[in-house]
């Protein structure tokens, strides 16, 4: 399978504050990579970086085997991005909202479009409902909508079933396994939901500090450290004191 | 009741836009009213048709707000909804962003200009037409000017985040008693009027009353008006993809939703 997202050495300082201090991971093919990590670890400036909204002091992103750097809108043609700390307009309703990034994203038929991730989604019946008088499962499916609308190559997710109720949970989860499976993306899952990223990934990067602490599949790190479950590897990992400085 | 007051005391301490904006407001009002007065009550024969004068100025001013307001409302919305990321992910160029803005603040602008315009002339028998074929360059050099204002407190906002927002109401008001907007420049002290000239908005009025009360045009007023106008337009610009850069390595674009 081929690296879709490459990224080599990137660093993030702010002033004199190091948020990224060096860190390279790849992301494969049909792989849903875990990025884990106490509130602070760099989690949010790595996503940052890799959707361009940030730029790294030093390092190289690679998306696709194209450099981030210079070819930016190229490379936001082929990824997108879900986080509950961002929202829809709240105004419109649901066709109008995809309708709308379905053109930003220059999309050929977009009702299409719609009309498939509509089906996928559960959406039918909400497409004419106001964005923001949806319930919080509802808004988040729609957000999921929006993140696919361009046939993302590359998924990035930052606590995508934050505040779900467990039903809505695992039929996200669900929907993201089939569809990586189905349309061979790679997605970087950024969660606190130990039981969700035990369940969809293959393997897990452990961010403290602005470095990767530790990394590989969920199985081997709880048995590398000892412990029942990857909750207890976190908390033993993120309680550590700047041992990985 | 004293831990509500400490609440809005943290909060007015903590913020620079808030604590000048406390100060702003008054300053403004009583500067701009101030130069009315003084120009009313030593040029009580200045305008012998007042009324006409004084509200077609006040439509191409409200024109020129409206434009610059509707320019940063646009990219207000997208803060205050938490769209911004969204918008800012998408494969759009800067160049892109602006353009689609300027042109739906335009849009915005003329939707609030234009029953302003139909209802002068019932109401006060007054029409803004009579300013000619003169009157398309004026409202184009107010429309430049409002946007190039859109386009500067856009940057701010990439720049500082959301904490820039009252300047973005502001900046009007800063420049209304600057612009000469219903007074002539001479009613100005010296230093303010070396500044005025330094904007459009001096030469865009000054010739509206030429027009109106002179029932004459000089060329160069609507000139320099231009001039200006490009010079502070390109300014913005570049300003914007600067703030733009400096919001990439500072992390205001990812804050900017939450």
């Amino acid at each position: 399978m081929k690296n879709l997202v490459e990224v080599k050495n990137i660093k993030k300082n702010y002033g004199k504050n190091e948020a990224v201090k060096g860190i390279s991971f790849n992301i494969k093919e049909d792989e849903i990579l875990g990025l884990l990590g106490p509130n602070g670890s760099g989690k949010t400036t790595t996503i940052g970086m890799l959707l361009g909204l940030l730029k790294p002091t030093s390092g190289e992103i690679l998306i696709n085997g194209q450099k981030l750097e210079g070819n930016r809108i190229e490379i936001l043609e082929q990824i997108n991005f879900i986080s509950p700390y961002i929202e829809l307009p709240k105004k419109l309703t649901v066709k109008q909202n995809l309708t709308v990034y379905g053109k930003l994203y220059k999309i050929n038929n977009i009702n299409k479009r719609i009309e498939f991730l509509s089906e996928k989604l559960r959406l039918e019946n909400l497409l004419n409902s106001i964005t923001g008088e949806l319930s919080s499962g509802q808004k988040n499916r729609v957000s999921l909508a929006k993140a696919l609308i361009n046939e993302p190559k590359v998924l990035l997710l930052d606590e995508p079933t934050a505040s779900l109720d467990p039903e809505v949970g695992d039929f996200v989860r669900s929907f993201l396994e089939d569809y990586k499976k189905e349309k061979k993306i790679s997605i970087l899952l950024a969660s606190h939901n130990m039981n969700e990223v035990t369940r969809l990934c293959k393997s897990i990067l452990m961010m403290k500090d602005g470095i990767i602490i530790d990394e590989g599949n969920p199985k081997e790190l709880i048995n590398k450290h000892g412990r029942k479950n990857l909750e207890e590897v976190f908390l033993k990992l993120s309680r550590r004191k700047n041992e990985f400085n | 009741m004293y831990g509500l007051f400490l609440r809005h005391f943290y909060l007015i301490t903590r913020s620079f836009p808030r604590v000048l904006d406390l100060v702003y407001w008054p300053t403004i009002q009583i500067t701009l009213w101030g130069f009315i007065s003084n120009f009313f009550a030593t040029h009580t024969t200045y305008y012998n048709n007042a009324v006409g004068v004084i509200l077609t100025c006040a439509i191409l001013y409200d024109f020129l707000f409206r434009t610059s307001i509707g320019f940063n409302m646009l990219f207000l919305e997208e803060i205050w909804s938490r769209n911004f990321t969204n918008l800012f992910i998408a494969p759009m160029k800067i160049g892109e962003i602006l353009t689609s803005l300027v042109a739906t603040a335009l849009i915005r602008a003329l939707i609030g200009l234009i029953p302003a315009v139909l209802l002068t002339s019932p109401l006060f028998g007054i029409s803004i037409l009579d300013l000619g074929i003169f009157l398309f360059f004026l409202f184009l050099s107010l429309y430049l000017f409002g946007i190039t204002l859109g386009i500067l407190v856009s940057a701010g906002l990439l720049r500082y985040g959301p904490s820039f927002e009252n300047i973005a109401w502001s900046t009007m008001f800063l420049l209304a008693p600057f612009g000469c907007i219903y007074y002539p420049i001479e009613i100005l002290p010296e230093v303010f009027q070396k500044i005025a000239y330094l904007l459009p908005l001096v030469y865009i009025f000054e010739e509206a009353r030429n027009i109106l009360i002179n029932q004459t045009v000089d060329i160069q007023n609507i000139y320099y008006a231009f001039m200006w106008n490009g010079v502070y337009f390109v300014l913005s610009i570049a300003l914007f993809y600067y703030s733009f850069n400096v919001a990439k390595n500072k992390g205001t674009l990812i804050n900017m939703g939450e």
